[in-house]
């Protein structure tokens, strides 16, 4: 009786387990939950730096530098590097040439940038073939029963496929008509690009195959299909978005993939001609004199294992804040 | 477990056929002739019996058909004659190479050696590296050691062995002239002395190698280990008292081990298969090395046993890594 001596202006107060709770903060979307977490891995932070200014350079770069890079120029051939003067004053180094020149004069930083003009066009169009030739496999395979059988099949046997020796017997085979009919250059792209993209679709159709049987059984597709939506509908709208997570995360790690492959073939001689520069292609055509000119190994080296190094992290980082397990913590 | 197998090699058997009719189709895709080296003063008459004597003559599928039955019938009856000393293929034509025209098997089986040693040595250090490393690591989750396990492993995926194998070419046998750059394929091991001259030759490729499938392995046994080390059985096993070095080593550990074991099944073809890139960097006068001339010179028939023979081990090494974790670990049952 004692404590009923309520002041009459006080507001009253619900009981705190019935008060409306209001929310803590602002909510969220998902996108931002990966984004926070994604910034939380510093090397997947790193890559996508990286990434982004080594594809800004080789695109804008040549713009900038507009030296053309398949021009021989002897007089000022065998060039070193502008900052081998800081310790080599005899050296023969000059602003004309800031990255040097090779033994016919070309100049070296004009050659990086269209080189890895070329190394990340062949990169990201292979990637973006393999990661569409093994999603829509993995999607029919998933979703489509009658056909998971063959598909599948076909997947083991590309899995079972030795891939670079098939790879160089392909390029070596077909160099010849797809240059005749598309040019030089054209022919080597399209030749190199479809092979990569045709021995590596395996593991991502494999990874979409698994998502999308678990993910067509549940409600939300069921709901889908009883309102009368036509299956490519459910394909487009309900299931693909779902498998977006793993889709990214092989699409970081082909990209990485394809540059690597691109190089080594170009190294085995396979590869692009030899005017076209690529970073594989510099890198081993200055493999034999690489005692007195190391730069023309090591730039090209650096720059690939770079840019490979930064889309793995890419793909570390991805692969954690896409898993919503990790992303909690 | 046996009726599994036994399934899955009837089944490896069409598989393999399509395999090589694939292979072989491409082959006869390819624009070389091997008649382009024959002086043009060569009568056309003559170049024609040539060819009819490397035997492409034939249409197409009557040459694969003959393929096949040199490839599975000859060549094992030439292997039990080298074995027993009997005289069964007296005659017989074996799959000849076009460059040598020698036997393919014999050119084959003369590079093995070298790649086994090289390859295989590599996988060896690798895996008694990445296994400790993968360990320590997940045991020490996130600490400085794990922070740079994991940095190199990143490192060894991403630098290729076309620019690890020069840069060391130079760092150590240009600058510091320890270890030759070129592998001598010739060098016998008879004493102490020829057998560090060998070690010296052999460690370059090795390292190469090794630190390309250290970083896989690590991160596989990193990824089994932290699986394994939240466990309740780890639980259960500390709260019996045991010390921490029986729960890791042995309790975690051979756990741990059970996916590890096949990828590295999964990895053996491509000990024998050779790494194509590494030996050419160090000219190391194995099977891959064989595969790149031959492709070059257009040798079809070796190109076409060699790539076969890297489709049946991988074929061959999915079933075993497949039978290997069902026979490791009981949980998975194949039925």
């Amino acid at each position: 009786m004692t404590d009923n001596t309520t002041p009459a202006d006080e507001p009253l107060q619900a009981i705190e387990a019935l008060a409306d709770k209001e929310p803590s903060k602002p909510p969220r979307s998902r996108a931002k939950d990966v984004w926070d977490q994604f910034r939380k891995h510093k090397g997947a932070t790193f890559g996508l730096g990286f990434l982004i200014f080594i594809t800004l350079a080789v695109m804008i770069g040549p713009m900038l530098y507009d030296v053309d890079p398949q021009k021989p120029d002897i007089r000022n051939k065998n060039f070193r590097p502008i900052y081998v003067a800081l310790w080599d004053a005899d050296a023969k180094t000059g602003w004309l040439k800031p990255l040097g020149s090779d033994q016919l004069g070309r100049d070296q930083l004009a050659q990086m940038l269209s080189g890895g003009r070329a190394s990340m066009a062949v990169g990201w169009a292979a990637m973006i073939l393999s990661l569409f030739i093994g999603t829509a496999v993995g999607v029919a395979a998933g979703y489509f029963k009658r056909i998971d059988g063959l598909l599948m099949r076909t997947t083991d046997l590309f899995l079972a496929l030795p891939i670079l020796p098939l790879l160089l017997l392909a390029v070596t085979l077909f160099r010849q008509p797809l240059t005749a009919s598309f040019g030089l250059e054209g022919g080597m792209f399209i030749l190199i690009v479809t092979m990569i993209a045709v021995t590596s679709w395996m593991p991502t159709a494999r990874i979409v195959r698994g998502d999308i049987l678990a993910i067509k059984e549940r409600e939300f597709v069921l709901a889908a299909r009883s309102i009368g939506t036509t299956r490519f509908k459910i394909i487009r709208r309900h299931l693909l978005p779902n498998v977006l997570s793993p889709i990214m995360v092989s699409a970081a790690l082909g990209l990485a993939t394809a540059i690597i492959t691109e190089s080594a073939l170009s190294f085995l001689g396979v590869g692009f001609p030899s005017d076209f520069p690529t970073w594989g292609k510099m890198l081993a055509d200055a493999v034999v004199r690489m005692e007195e000119f190391p730069e023309r190994v090591l730039l090209p080296g650096i720059a690939i294992s770079l840019t490979v190094l930064s889309v793995n992290y890419l793909g570390d980082g991805l692969r954690d804040a896409l898993d919503p397990r990790i992303r909690g913590r | 477990m046996l009726s599994y197998a036994t399934r899955r090699l009837v089944l490896s058997i069409p598989t393999l056929l399509f395999i090589s009719f694939v292979i072989f189709m491409l082959l006869q895709l390819a624009p070389g002739d091997p008649m382009a080296q024959v002086p043009l003063t060569v009568p056309p008459e003559v170049k024609q019996k040539m060819r009819e004597a490397l035997g492409l003559g034939e249409p197409p599928l009557v040459q694969y058909w003959k393929w096949l039955v040199q490839v599975f019938w000859t060549e094992p009856k030439v292997f039990i004659d080298w074995a027993f000393g009997t005289n069964m293929t007296e005659g017989a034509q074996r799959v000849i190479s076009w460059q040598t025209r020698s036997p393919v098997m014999d050119i084959i089986i003369q590079r093995i050696p070298q790649t086994l040693w090289v390859v295989g040595t590599a996988y060896v250090v690798a895996i008694l590296i990445a296994i400790p490393v993968g360990v320590y690591s997940a045991y020490k989750q996130y600490s400085v050691f794990d922070q740079a396990g994991t940095f190199v492993t990143m490192i060894g995926f991403s630098i290729p062995p076309f620019f690890t194998g020069p840069l060391l070419i130079v760092v150590f046998s240009v600058q510091l002239g320890w270890f030759p750059s070129i592998y001598d394929t010739t060098h016998v091991v008879n004493d102490w002395g020829s057998f560090k001259i060998q070690l010296q030759q052999m460690i370059m490729p090795v390292m190469v190698l090794a630190l390309q499938i250290t970083a896989q392995l690590s991160r596989y046994m990193r990824a089994s280990m932290l699986d394994n080390l939240n466990q309740d059985y780890v639980r259960t096993a500390r709260a019996k008292g045991l010390s921490e070095a029986i729960v890791v080593n042995v309790h975690v550990v051979r756990n741990s081990l059970i996916p590890v074991v096949t990828v590295i099944a999964l990895g053996v073809p491509a000990i024998f298969g050779g790494a194509i890139i590494t030996e050419q960097v160090f000219k190391v006068n194995g099977i891959g090395q064989l595969l790149i001339t031959a492709l070059f010179a257009n040798d079809l028939p070796m190109v076409m046993t060699l790539t076969f023979i890297f489709a049946v081990l991988i074929v061959l090494f999915n079933l075993v890594a497949d039978i290997l974790y069902g026979l490791l670990d009981p949980r998975i049952r194949y039925d």
